[in-house]
């Protein structure tokens, strides 16, 4: 998208509302619809990945020490891979509004 | 000149289908729509048409089915009537708002409850709103000239909005008319087969049907009312080309022996053939009445309609299908249309011929006798169901 979707006018919107650009959801922070996020304990974590395999919204990513962290433009904060989290290395907390 | 058949309108309409060369067709059965999907599910299996038959198992599923196969360009068909457009009318938003030309033809039936299988303009009311470009067809031959402007129309660059052809049921869908048929070279260069300007194919990949934030859907809405206004002068640019073809003239307002005239009979869909009938009579006696004809109900004409209307004194609008709590959907449009105006004419609504009830000629006149009297005593409400029991 060359600018946010709030600046476009009616006339520049594609012919019924196509989407042209392939994969552009990518660029919608989702991450703003959470209102805790998960925080990893990296003592107890295993490196199993099943935050990772469980997390609906394809957030989590391997990181260069081997451990995947949510990237929270995109976590929505649904808590899953807490809840899945065989060792209890995840913990959901409050996300504060940032000042 | 084409041939000239003696032929039931939903055949010829489906014949109209079949030579306007369409790739797919989705539909279920519904009285009185039936004979269409019939007659082309057997122009399919017989292999007279080079088309995919989708016998899908509801209208919803119909209309979803087009709006997939317009979304990879192929130009795509369906029809209904009544509780079948109600179940499909979901889908009848998106279709246009995704501006895929799909043509529908609807059979006009009752809308339930009570139970009935006979002919108005309930249904088509029930979707008034949907977006998009809306025929009244008055006979059988306009039915299936239809199927060919609307394709053309729908499929312009500048217009790419679906068609629907509204008819009444049995009134005209299960009567046999006579049809002048046009020759398919004359067809094949008035419709030249669909150049989507977007679809869906693998080798381009794009989004059709996404969501959109609160803060641009109002740009797209407004997209959508710019297109479907805008399409005015191309409908008249269709509809001269279609005459100069056939010698057969459309216009979005159809004005029969209205100059002067003190009081204007106003209809749409089939009743506009009866009404001629009885301004026929009501001339021949003297009295200044004329008749006009709404052929295109969305977008809706309004310049078109001022033009004829605002020189008479009274309107006799006629709806066949009742607003329950409000009155009749024409007549709502038609004030509409003249508020503005300080000279406007005295306006008397009927709803009349709801679920099939015939109305003949006599009644026409029935109607402007009372309307005449009734504005005349200054009744400004003017507004019945006509013909109940009391």
């Amino acid at each position: 998208m060359t600018k946010p979707e709030y600046e476009w006018t009616w006339k520049e919107i594609p012919v019924g509302n196509v989407i042209l650009e392939p994969g552009n959801a990518s660029q919608y922070r989702t991450g703003d619809w959470k209102s805790l996020k998960p925080i990893l304990n990296k003592e107890v974590c295993i490196h199993c990945g099943l935050c990772y395999i469980f997390c609906p919204d394809m957030a989590y990513n391997l990181n260069a020490e081997g451990y995947f962290i949510a990237d929270l433009f995109y976590c929505k904060g649904c808590g899953i891979c807490a809840k899945e989290c065989p060792t209890g290395a995840i913990t959901m907390v409050v996300e504060e509004e940032e000042r | 000149m084409g041939r000239r058949v003696g032929m039931e309108v939903s055949i010829a309409a489906a014949e109209a289908v079949k030579q306007a060369n369409v790739d797919v067709i989705s539909a279920y059965p519904i009285t009185p729509q039936t004979h269409i999907v019939e007659h082309l599910s057997e122009l399919v299996a017989n292999g007279e048409l080079d088309a995919e038959f989708f016998c899908v198992e509801s209208e919803h599923s119909a209309l979803s089915v087009c709006v997939g196969s317009e979304a990879t360009g192929a130009r795509s068909f369906t029809c209904t009537s009544a509780q079948g457009l109600a179940l499909m009318s979901e889908i009848t938003y998106i279709a246009s708002a995704l501006r895929l030309p799909i043509v529908m033809i609807i059979a006009n039936r009752t809308l339930s409850a009570p139970l009935s299988i006979w002919n108005d303009h309930s249904d088509a009311m029930s979707i008034r709103d949907c977006g998009w470009i809306q025929f009244f067809a008055e006979n059988g031959q306009e039915v299936y000239d239809h199927v060919f402007i609307s394709y053309r129309l729908a499929e312009e660059r500048e217009v790419l909005l679906p068609v629907i052809i509204n008819m009444d049921g049995f009134i005209l869908s299960h009567v046999i008319e006579p049809f002048e048929m046009i020759e398919q070279e004359k067809i094949d260069q008035f419709l030249p087969p669909y150049q989507p300007l977007y679809r869906l194919h693998p080798d381009r990949p794009i989004t059709m049907g996404a969501f959109a934030l609160p803060s641009i859907f109002a740009e797209t809405k407004k997209a959508q009312e710019v297109a479907i206004r805008s399409s005015m002068p191309k409908i008249l640019e269709v509809w001269k080309a279609f005459g100069d073809m056939t010698g057969r003239y459309y216009k979005p307002i159809e004005a029969y022996k209205a100059e002067d005239a003190d009081t204007l009979l106003v209809t749409m869909g089939s009743f506009g053939e009866t009404a001629s009938v009885s301004v026929d009579q009501m001339r021949q006696e003297g009295r200044s009445v004329g008749l006009v004809k709404i052929r295109l109900w969305r977008p809706f004409p309004f310049e078109e309609l001022r033009q004829v209307a605002l020189k008479a004194k009274n309107l006799v609008v006629i709806d066949r299908a009742v607003s329950v709590g409000m009155g009749g959907p024409v007549a709502s449009e038609v004030k509409a249309a003249l508020y503005g105006y300080d000279s406007r004419p005295s306006i008397y609504n009927f709803v009349a011929g709801i679920s099939g009830r015939d109305v003949a000629p006599s009644d026409f006149i029935k109607m402007v006798d009372k309307a005449e009297i009734e504005i005349e005593e200054g009744n400004k409400e003017g507004y019945e169901l006509y013909g109940v029991r009391e």
